[in-house]
């Protein structure tokens, strides 16, 4: 069951005072062998749940960096299935590895959200982010979840009421994805104050219920450093990562200078 | 039939509100002062202020006689949007939510445009009411539509090319909707058609509606009846849902909208989402859409900029179920035919976009009785195409040869 698999991580991760390292991969990019190795490395190094972003044309929550790695995907044949055989793969090297799907609606929908769910959680997935899913359009969506033990994760914003707040972190059975900044996804140098006080704010709401991620901008270990000191349970690697393939055309070196990297940020996260 | 729709942002299933959490609470805010000032007399008074003496409504409602004559079947008439002050229907609606965005103290607007069009009328509304524009358009249409970026820096707006994706009418969308995530507090989104999330397909057609009305009200002065049948070109479907709407009860006006069939729906080359499209969600909403297999939104054609976009406003999706509007596709050979034919006979140049509804007119016309009355929305004027135009018909006369 997807949401134990992701419980069993953050209450192995609290018990030693941890924090969640999410690493998040562009399926497909450079190529679908790459991106399994990728992420073992990312595993082996210190990542502790991985987000497989299945690419979509029209990625609307994603900076230039993610559009980028997603069109040349598509370009070259990434399709939902080549993506779910990742996780597949994946899955049998790590079988308690947290794997959850981050990409857009309209790929679940195409397929019908029950059968693409129930083909993922075939393919070890554990869970889904939705970036376009607002919680309103969403019951069709949680309730295949439930039934395939699926876990859910929904976003909240620093501009997100209070009140909102409360629905949004009842629907999710992951955890809660806190977006750092109000923007689309993409490396930032620094973050305000006002970031430090969402974090808060989403974790008084979310109290022991659930675990709270931090996303979007985080590239290093001192931006590590000040989500967990706001609160955050987890912090979340994106655009960063897929940075650093991009700029590495050698396929050994590009891994290895990943692994030193996840290694620095998974003692950030200590 | 009554519709009253959308139901909680809902056109039956279609519409709805599928966007990222950071939009939500500015959706949100943008609804309630919408319906704030949708019934509020003062704010009423000032767009038909504007939208009479700025922008020259009403438009006439022209008979088409010699296009009529040269058809040979029903009184062909058209409703001359392309006199609107901007040259398109676009500038009921920018006026509209230009106004809307004042009276939210947002001063900073962006907007997406296509053929250019709606970039030109908001870079005008936000001209006349001392609003800062910023357009987002695909490099493509930036290079077709070359007049049109250069009267949008005129009037003093900032055009931004796209770069990404298709460099289309999608990704100018796309980048509008990332500009907006990231400067939400102090900007507005005046989206140009009736796509995009709840309330947007609802707000722009009910500024777009006054189209329809006044053909009401024109046609029962000229003949004391409703058209028989009403046609408007669908591409995001603003033109068309301002036509339609107010015909939408009335079950015995037939109502056509002409989607762009580009060089044929067998080739792949198309803009006919309704014709040829299936379900899904881009853009904030669920609606009929261009897409492969895998749910990849794909590559559209059109010879007209502003048809050329895969996802149409969900009040045509649910009018369509509902068959209460038959879509049906006009490819680029005959657009480019009723634009020669309209130019030559009436002295108007029309522009590519109205061009696919007016042709199909005239297919409709010739199997009509004479006493019978089409309406067909001309929604803008072709200066912009000229250049289009007679690229086609130099590349046209070449293969000939």
């Amino acid at each position: 069951m997807g949401s134990n698999r992701l419980r069993g991580k953050f209450d192995e991760l609290s018990k030693k005072n941890e924090h969640a390292l999410i690493c998040y991969v562009v399926a497909g990019y450079p190529d679908v062998t790459t991106t399994e190795d990728i992420i073992s490395s990312l595993v082996i190094s210190g990542a502790d749940i991985i987000e497989i972003g299945i690419p979509f044309s029209d990625p609307i929550a994603d900076g230039s960096v993610i559009q980028e790695a997603s069109h040349r995907a598509l370009l070259c044949g990434i399709t939902p299935d080549k993506c779910l055989r990742i996780s597949q793969n994946i899955r049998s090297k790590f079988p308690d590895l947290p794997i959850l799907i981050m990409t857009y609606s309209n790929i679940l929908l195409k397929s019908g959200f029950r059968n693409f769910m129930t083909r993922s959680n075939l393919s070890g997935v554990d869970g889904f982010i939705l970036p376009d899913l607002a919680i309103e359009e969403s019951c069709c969506y949680i309730e295949q979840a439930t039934k395939l033990g699926l876990a859910t994760v929904f976003l909240a914003s620093p501009n997100t009421p209070e009140n909102r707040l409360k629905v949004i972190v009842n629907k999710c059975s992951g955890f809660v994805y806190v977006v750092s900044v109000y923007g689309i996804t993409g490396m930032r140098k620094s973050f305000e104050n006002y970031t430090v006080d969402a974090i808060k704010n989403i974790k008084h709401v979310a109290g022991s219920k659930i675990p709270v991620a931090v996303g979007f901008g985080i590239s290093n270990a001192s931006h590590i450093r000040f989500m967990v000191d706001a609160g955050a349970d987890a912090v979340i690697i994106g655009s960063a990562i897929v940075e650093k393939i991009k700029s590495n055309p050698n396929k050994e070196k590009m891994l290895l200078e990943l692994r030193s990297y996840i290694v620095s940020l998974k003692n950030a996260c200590k | 039939m009554r519709i009253d729709y959308p139901i909680d942002g809902r056109f039956g299933k279609y519409g709805g509100k599928y966007i990222p959490e950071t939009l939500v609470p500015a959706v949100e805010e943008l609804e309630s002062a919408y319906k704030r000032y949708k019934n509020d007399p003062e704010f009423q008074d000032e767009l038909s202020y504007y939208l009479t003496n700025y922008a020259g409504r009403p438009t006439p409602l022209y008979f088409a006689k010699n296009l009529s004559e040269y058809v040979g079947g029903a009184r062909i008439y058209l409703k001359r949007e392309d006199l609107l002050h901007g040259g398109a229907h676009k500038t009921n609606n920018t006026l509209g939510q230009g106004l809307l965005a004042k009276r939210m103290g947002k001063k900073r607007i962006i907007a997406e445009t296509g053929a250019g069009q709606h970039g030109v009328g908001t870079a005008m509304a936000s001209a006349v009411l001392g609003l800062n524009a910023e357009i987002y358009m695909g490099a493509k249409d930036a290079e077709r539509q070359k007049l049109n970026v250069f009267r949008m820096q005129l009037l003093g707006s900032k055009v931004h090319e796209v770069m990404s994706g298709s460099q289309t009418l999608k990704d100018a969308i796309n980048e509008a909707l990332r500009d907006w995530i990231t400067n939400l507090q102090k900007t507005y989104y005046l989206i140009g058609s009736v796509v995009g999330p709840h309330p947007y397909p609802m707000m722009v057609r009910d500024f777009q509606s006054i189209i329809g009305q006044e053909i009401i009200q024109q046609t029962r002065e000229i003949s004391n009846t409703l058209p028989n049948v009403v046609v408007a070109c669908v591409g995001g479907g603003s033109n068309a849902i301002g036509t339609f709407f107010p015909f939408v009860d009335h079950s015995e006006v037939l109502l056509y909208g002409v989607e762009a069939g580009g060089q044929g729906i067998h080739t792949g080359k198309h803009s006919a989402t309704l014709s040829a499209g299936s379900q899904g969600i881009l853009h904030g909403m669920l609606t009929y859409l261009l897409q492969d297999e895998f749910g990849q939104i794909v590559e559209t054609h059109s010879i007209s900029a502003g048809l050329d976009y895969p996802g149409v406003g969900p009040e045509h999706a649910l009018l369509k179920d509902l068959k209460r509007a038959k879509y049906v596709e006009c490819v680029d050979d005959d657009a480019i035919n009723a634009f020669l034919v309209l130019s030559k006979l009436e002295g108007i140049i029309p522009a590519l976009e109205p061009s696919h509804a007016v042709a199909y007119a005239m297919k409709l016309a010739k199997h009509m009785n004479r006493s019978e009355n089409i309406v067909v929305t001309l929604s803008g004027r072709g200066d912009k195409d000229v250049e289009v135009v007679s690229e086609y018909l130099r590349m046209k006369e070449k293969k000939e040869k």
